[in-house]
């Protein structure tokens, strides 16, 4: 009888612990949620949505596409996503994080990408990404405060007798060291600067 | 007279040496009307090294001249055009005469790649010209029969040149044999190895080629929609394979009962989002689904329940760039080229410590020296070759040693290494082979599906390992436990991912173990590669005291007044390498 009370006991109190982990997950995703500013017009994705609608196969072109518009995949996405093609979102998420090419955070206006192929690992690829890091003063994957340039290292560029190389925006650099490539990095950033009141007239 | 034609090479590899500069560059001399030319553009023609490359059509004929930038274009082409020269040492191709370059060229025999590099490849007619479309017109013309296509296929030898080497005939003949009202071809161009690029290559230089395999395809098995599963990466790829099938369309090539026949056929282009595993067959149909890229079990084969579980017939893009020259030029032709088991011709892609990297097309049968050697004119700064990385993370390590193996399927399996797609990466005595092994698996843990508990967890336990013998911390008995779990691996993984990620650590085993001992039971790296392993020191005779090292120093391990000798103190030094990166007089030394 003891014993039986006991389980019971248990079972209630796993079945509460439960509960409560849900709902510190939700916190959690909540709260960092908000930090992300995620406020994107979801207003934007119309056009995308018919474009797809009632295709099949078509979760990964919506999600680039959502993408491209945003630069990231906001949460809201998600479920708009899901309404529209009757995909469960747990599905959605489940494929979104399974490709390396989308991101759930928003990212600086400016992509490094540095490649780390074969033929960049043995030309020294690494020495790359170093000094990138410690002129931007970010880890890998990461963005710098002012928003503009994010650094990330990708599996193979393509570019492989220019090793080592990196991309930034469409444009591609070959034949780099951790000096030209930092070289490369603050042209690009004198630009953006004399670009800007331009843009602004 | 014909009129004088300049023509850019702007493939990927081209723009990113600076071809689009050159483009523009030559627009503005146009512009300027000293000289009179029709500018153009065509793809590459594989030799990466010399790009930019500028090609000047004329009464004196075809002259490439390569490492054209921007600035030295306009003095080339003053001294080509207004004073009749032809700068033999800059040119890398000249019709008539010889060439520095022409060493790269000899022994190739360009089939997959005919058209690469000799049209614009945005341009149908350019294509129309160079038979394009030809081969698919005839079979309907003559109204062939699908078991006849299938005999051409397998009577050329030709087999799947997306690294596994299944015959192409054989396996059309599986998806013709399974009936059903809704068949597919599917291009598979993810091409995730990193080091290759051939696909990439063919598919920027010559779309239709890869059209027109599709199509031939879709005739013989029965099928009428073709899709081409293209990597995100190739943005350049995928631009000019929408213009190929729009055109195509236009053009009344690709559609509706094709030719006045009953046949149709239609084609799109998918993108991949980045999963290398995508490149496995059951993997790239359920991406294409809209799915996690998640291999399956194999039966049911995607020639019997493939895409939407209908019939489908899957090859890679340089199997379907073949596949119009052979009907073009028969069976016979193609099996001239090869070793008895290993017909026709392969493409390369040549990287690492070349002096020329770039795409080449060669014969099977030909020893990998040949290839480093002659077409790739051996070892950058003359340095020892010690080793040629083929297939990739699936792939081996062969030594030096072994220079003499032929490359086709069979010989090259032999030596535990694959030819998987083509990517060839040659390594000298610089190159640290447990670094490398470190990669590749760094490489396929990041890339395992995760369904697989073998390759999702023994592939990071073997990277563990792995990492701490470059750190210095290996221990007795490492050697033996990644051998062991390598072949755990290789043995209880469902697809090619996992069967084939151990590897890249078995043939370093098997041809450099005595490197792995060095750094477990010397903790040295022989290449001076594995940076806690080394120790570095100051040469007294060349120090002169200028501080420099000792500013750099991150740590203050440096001691010394200017002028004064300087020392590293092996207590407090982290092995940064700085000091030596920046000393002037090759005083730092490194053990």
């Amino acid at each position: 009888m003891l014993s039986d009370r006991i389980a019971t006991l248990v079972r209630s109190r796993l079945l509460l612990n439960s509960i409560y982990l849900i709902m510190r997950i939700n916190r959690i995703a909540h709260t960092q949620h908000s930090q992300l500013k995620d406020d994107a017009d979801l207003s934007l994705m119309k056009p995308l949505l018919i474009k797809y609608d009632q295709k099949p196969g078509s979760l990964i072109p919506l999600l680039q596409g959502t993408q491209e518009l945003y630069g990231f995949l906001p949460s809201g996405a998600f479920k708009a996503i899901s309404e529209a093609t009757g995909i469960a979102p747990a599905d959605i998420y489940g494929v979104a994080t399974f490709y390396a090419q989308f991101r759930l955070s928003p990212v600086g206006k400016n992509i490094i990408k540095v490649c780390h192929g074969t033929a960049c690992h043995v030309q020294n690829a690494n020495a790359i990404t170093d000094a990138l890091k410690d002129h931007l003063g970010v880890n890998d994957g990461e963005t710098t405060a002012d928003g503009e340039f994010t650094l990330e290292s990708v599996a193979c560029l393509g570019c492989c007798s220019l090793a080592p190389v990196m991309m930034i925006g469409e444009n591609t650099y070959g034949k780099l060291n951790g000096k030209s490539a930092v070289k490369i990095l603050k042209e690009i950033k004198n630009q953006l600067c004399t670009d800007q009141p331009k843009a602004e007239k | 007279m014909k009129k004088t034609k300049v023509i850019v090479g702007l493939g990927s590899c081209g723009i990113a040496a600076g071809a689009s500069k050159t483009y523009s560059a030559l627009e503005e001399i146009l512009a300027k009307g000293e000289m009179d030319f029709e500018l153009a553009r065509t793809s590459c023609i594989g030799m990466c090294y010399k790009e930019p490359l500028v090609e000047i059509q004329d009464e004196k004929g075809k002259i490439i001249y390569g490492d054209m930038n921007a600035e030295a274009v306009e003095g080339i082409l003053k001294s080509h055009l207004l004073d009749g020269k032809i700068d033999l040492e800059r040119a890398v191709v000249a019709e008539e005469q010889k060439t520095p370059e022409d060493s790269f060229f000899e022994g190739q025999v360009k089939i997959a790649l005919r058209n690469c590099g000799y049209m614009d490849p945005e341009s149908l007619d350019e294509a129309l010209e160079r038979d394009a479309y030809k081969a698919i017109k005839t079979l309907i013309a003559e109204n062939k029969s699908s078991m006849d296509i299938i005999q051409t296929m397998i009577d050329s030898g030709l087999r799947g040149r997306g690294g596994g080497g299944f015959p192409t005939g054989l396996k059309w003949k599986f998806a013709y044999q399974n009936e059903s009202n809704q068949k597919y071809i599917i291009c598979n161009a993810d091409e995730g190895d990193p080091g290759a690029f051939m696909d990439r290559s063919l598919l920027e230089g010559d779309p239709h080629a890869v059209l027109e395999g599709m199509m031939i395809g879709g005739y013989t098995i029965g099928a009428s929609q073709g899709v081409i599963y293209c990597r995100a990466e190739y943005p350049l790829a995928i631009k000019r394979l929408n213009i190929a099938i729009n055109q195509a369309k236009a053009k009344g090539l690709l559609g509706e009962k094709l030719f006045g026949s009953d046949f149709s056929f239609d084609i799109y282009v998918k993108e991949g989002a980045g999963a290398f595993v995508c490149g496995e067959e059951t993997a790239l149909i359920a991406s294409i689904e809209g799915k996690r890229g998640m291999p399956r079990k194999r039966p049911p084969f995607p020639a019997v329940s493939g895409l939407w579980a209908k019939p489908t017939n899957i090859n890679n893009v340089e199997t379907w760039a073949n596949i119009p020259w052979i009907i073009n030029h028969g069976a016979e032709a193609y099996a001239a080229y090869g070793t008895e088991k290993n017909k026709g011709t392969k493409v390369f892609a040549l990287t690492g410590k070349i002096k020329h990297g770039g795409l080449v097309e060669v014969p099977m049968g030909v020893t990998i020296n040949d290839i480093i050697f002659k077409l790739g004119g051996g070892i950058q700064g003359d340095k020892k070759f010690k080793a040629v990385q083929l297939g990739g993370p699936s792939g081996g390590c062969i030594p030096a040693e072994l220079g003499d193996t032929i490359v086709d399927y069979d010989s090259v399996n032999a030596t535990g290494a694959i030819m998987g797609s083509g990517g060839m990466v040659v390594m000298d005595e610089s190159t640290c082979m447990i670094d490398l092994a470190k990669f590749f698996l760094n490489f396929t843990q990041e890339e395992s599906c995760g369904k697989c508990t073998f390759c999702r967890v023994g592939t990071k336990r073997m990277l563990e390992m792995l990492e701490r013998i470059t750190e210095g911390k290996g221990e007795d008995g490492d050697i033996e436990k990644l051998e062991n779990l390598a072949h755990q691996i290789k043995n209880n993984s469902l697809c090619g991912l996992g069967q084939t990620a151990p590897n890249p650590v078995l043939t370093t085993l098997k041809y450099f173990r005595h490197e792995y001992e060095a750094h477990i039971y010397d903790k040295k790296c022989p290449a001076k590669v594995c940076k806690p392993l080394l120790t570095y020191t100051i040469d007294p005779e060349k120090c002169t005291g200028c501080t420099v090292c000792a500013v750099k120093c991150p740590t203050n391990a440096i001691d010394g007044s200017r002028k004064q000798i300087h020392f590293i103190n092996q207590e407090i030094c982290i092995h940064c390498g700085e000091c030596y990166n920046v000393c002037k007089f090759e005083a730092v030394m490194v053990d």
